[in-house]
């Protein structure tokens, strides 16, 4: 052993003779010293951890009034909060905002492409109108010209005052829905409606097959859990009261503004459809409107006061949100299309 | 106060006779019930299907339901009319009679409510109305009044009942023993003292005041789901009045038919006499001279200034059409009865009941002449739909369930008719009591 001991080629076998100088023995001890505080730090700090640490079985959450809660990860199911969610957003409508639309009575060629975007988007049948394109008279003598009828939103909804359940609401930012999870179908909205704006889901209504698929696929992704599709898919086939899809059997329905797609900061259905620059749509608070087919914006003011503006009986008192321009300077031929009455 | 004695032996022996299940009248149910059941299938295949099954579409999106539910509402009213408002002014001839008009009241304020869900899209949530109901909808206000009506009528049915059901109970071997076991609750202990009917007699009177103005409420109300819209021809201020004087053309009508029925098939003549149809004929004149008075105001008003709107909805009734119908309304439902029934020979039971029966079949098609027609003229021209969206025409459907709501309330007066004593056994028996007092007195 003592061989193997002074054989070792070492350096300190050499220094191993020299006493042990006292700047080094406070080195090594600072060293130790450290390395042992470190230590008892990392321990206490490790151990502080493991005191902190969230319990694996436990989730943290936060309720609605703001408090942090701890609940056992296995008793969370997944919540699907989103029917009442669109329904209350759909309620409130959007802040700060006042929809108004401009139809110019000049340019309606009775394309009807507004008409089919409305039905496509709103899973409508050809036979059910949220807006339709009337070929109006008013005498004898006075020029016939088309005019699309939306409903009018009005300030002062007939509607919303007789319907007996309030599944019909006047929203902040003017415009009127229906949540048709509520509906009765008492149509009584629809015999105070003097515009004739409101149908009713006679029989099953129509639902397009991409809808039926997407229904399906959605249901699979909750069965599997799978959150990226839920989220993907769950405004689309969810009840949207923006939308007013799906449409039910024995409730009420009606044009909708678009509600869905002004959230998202697009233009109506309708507004976006027309090939001929007819509508013009905008927020009446920035006083400003877009045109659905050129694209420009303009004062809104301006244009009601240049075109003469008019709106739809006001004699009645409603206070309609939608304004026409008069059907003066058409650059095109009227033809009337109206067929013998009872052709569809 | 009731005394025992053979007047009262008498009276309540001849009232109770027809009391009871007979063969007749188990038939008679039998035959409603098969009507019931095939409307109830009719029924089953709208819920199934949808209101697609009817004849309404987008514009003319009420129709015959509405119009019947108007006609129920109105025809139970007839039980104000005569136990109120004649009761109160203290006429004595309604006495065997106005019993009738409440079985009436109460079984057409009680279908009335089945009426209206018949129209409902969405029966299956009839709850919301109680659950989200808004108190400035009509319809809010119709719901509250119509069950108060129902309420007031049926106590009002009810508690003039009890003396007869305390009376009855020991006179009715001949009929089942639940009946009797029934009678001995629904009399409640009653004992024929002065005390009694004295706070029956309060009670009566109390509730024979509260149900005028209810009365008025409902029909009012109900005129109002009309008059409260914009829609030419409804928008008009005398519909309330218009509505409640029709009301009792109707009720009047109903209740001379239900006179002559329960007079007849119950061998009642002794009590139910011509001299009850001659005052009955006089009343209907009466409602309906006010009734035409309305009607005159309704129309010729705006026909002499011809509106564009009113223009067009009134050449649809007057010559377009629905000239057939509203002519045959306003003649055989009104002017030409008004004629006939001025002439004592036609105030004859017999001429009573058939005029009787014109009266109430142009009451029901009255309604209906007041919801179809406005609902196919709208403000705005209707185009681009199928024929069917244009005009109204019922379907198969919808007649049978509505005739399902009329075979109804014809099984509850027929039940309430013949389990229950018909004619008030203790008020003819105090009049016969009255009457023979006043002899000796001679």
């Amino acid at each position: 052993m003592s061989e193997l001991i002074n054989t070792t080629p070492t350096r300190d076998a050499g220094e191993g003779k020299q006493p042990v100088d006292r700047r080094d023995f406070l080195k090594k001890a600072g060293i130790v010293s450290a390395a042992g505080a470190v230590g008892a730090a990392a321990v206490y700090s490790g151990w502080n951890f493991q005191q902190k640490k969230p319990n694996h079985n436990m989730v943290t959450v936060r309720t609605p009034d703001n408090k942090l809660i701890e609940v056992p990860r296995d008793s969370i199911k997944t919540f699907k909060p989103i029917l009442s969610e669109l329904q209350k957003r759909g309620r409130e409508g959007l802040k700060g905002k006042r929809w108004v639309m401009v139809i110019d009575l000049a340019k309606c060629r009775n394309a009807r492409k507004c008409i089919q975007g409305c039905q496509t988007a709103h899973h409508l049948r050809p036979n059910q109108y949220h807006i339709n394109t009337l070929t109006m008279q008013a005498t004898e003598n006075t020029p016939a010209y088309f005019m699309p009828k939306p409903c009018q939103h009005c300030d002062n909804p007939p509607c919303v005052s007789v319907c007996p359940v309030n599944a019909t609401f006047k929203r902040q930012d003017g415009i009127v829905l229906i949540d048709n999870e509520r509906c009765i179908g008492c149509r009584f909205c629809m015999a105070a409606c003097p515009y004739s704006a409101r149908i009713f889901n006679w029989e099953e209504p129509l639902q397009d097959n991409g809808y039926q698929e997407k229904i399906v696929a959605y249901e699979k992704a909750l069965a599997a859990g799978d959150e990226a599709t839920i989220d993907k898919l769950k405004y689309e086939v969810e009840y949207n009261v923006e939308l007013n899809v799906p449409q039910k059997k024995g409730t009420v329905s009606k044009c909708l503004f678009s509600a869905d797609r002004l959230r998202e900061g697009k233009l109506p259905y309708c507004v976006s459809s027309c090939p001929n620059g007819v509508y013009w749509y905008g927020d009446q608070n920035e006083d400003s409107v877009t045109n659905g087919t050129t694209k420009e914006t303009t004062r809104l003011t301006t244009l009601l006061e240049e075109k003469g503006a008019f709106q739809l009986m006001p004699e009645l008192g409603t206070k309609p949100r939608v304004y026409y321009l008069p059907p003066k300077d058409r650059q095109f031929k009227f033809e009337d299309d109206r067929k013998p009455e009872g052709e569809a | 106060m009731i005394k025992e004695n053979e007047n009262l032996e008498r009276i309540a022996k001849e009232i109770m006779r027809p009391v009871g299940l007979s063969k007749n009248f188990i038939l008679w149910m039998s035959f409603l019930g098969v009507i019931l059941a095939a409307s109830l299938v009719a029924y089953a295949i709208q819920l199934q299907n949808g209101l697609t099954v009817t004849g309404m579409r987008d514009y003319v999106s009420w129709g015959m339901y509405i119009a019947n539910f108007v006609f129920f509402v109105a025809t139970s009213l007839v039980g104000m009319l005569i136990t109120s408002v004649l009761g109160l002014t203290g006429i004595s001839w309604i006495k065997p009679i106005g019993r009738i008009a409440e079985i009436i009241a109460v079984a057409f304020a009680a279908v009335a409510g089945l009426v209206i869900v018949s129209d409902m899209g969405r029966p299956d949530r009839l709850i919301n109305v109680f659950m989200y109901g808004r108190i400035q909808s009509p319809i809010i206000w119709d719901v509250t009044v119509v069950i108060t009506y129902l309420t007031l009528s049926t106590l009002l049915y009810f508690l003039p009942l009890i003396p007869d059901l305390a009376i009855a109970k020991t006179r009715m071997d001949h009929c089942p023993v639940w009946l009797q076991k029934l009678y001995e609750i629904l009399s409640v202990k009653w004992g024929h003292t002065t005390e009694q009917y004295k706070i029956m007699l309060k009670s009566v009177r109390i509730l024979m005041v509260v149900i005028v103005p209810t009365a008025f409420a409902i029909h009012t109300v109900t005129s109002w789901l009309f008059a409260s819209t914009l829609r030419v021809g409804w928008d008009s201020t005398i519909f309330g009045p218009y509505f409640l004087t029709g009301a009792f053309v109707a009720g009047s009508a109903a209740v001379v038919i239900a006179m002559y029925v329960f007079r007849s098939s119950y061998k009642l003549e002794k009590y139910i006499t011509a001299f009850h149809f001659d005052k009955m004929g006089k009343l209907l004149v009466l409602t309906m001279l006010v009734y035409l008075y309305f009607n005159i105001n309704e129309y010729l008003v705006p026909a002499y200034k011809m509106k564009a709107a009113d223009a067009k909805h009134l050449h649809e009734l007057f010559v377009g059409s629905h000239a057939f119908l509203f002519w045959s309304v306003q003649l055989c439902g009104l002017i030409i009865p008004i004629i006939l029934l001025i002439f004592k020979p036609f105030r004859k039971p017999v001429p009573m009941l058939i005029l009787s029966i014109v009266i109430l079949i142009g009451a029901w098609f009255k309604r209906l002449i007041i919801v179809v027609p406005t609902m196919e003229e709208p403000f705005l021209p209707k185009q681009h739909v199928p024929h069917e969206f244009m005009v109204y025409t019922p379907t198969v459907i919808e007649s049978m369930i509505t005739i399902g709501t009329i075979v109804m309330a014809i099984m509850i007066i027929s039940i309430l008719s013949k389990l229950f004593p018909v004619i008030p056994i203790w008020e003819m028996a105090e009049e016969a009591e009255n009457e023979s007092e006043h002899k000796l007195n001679e």
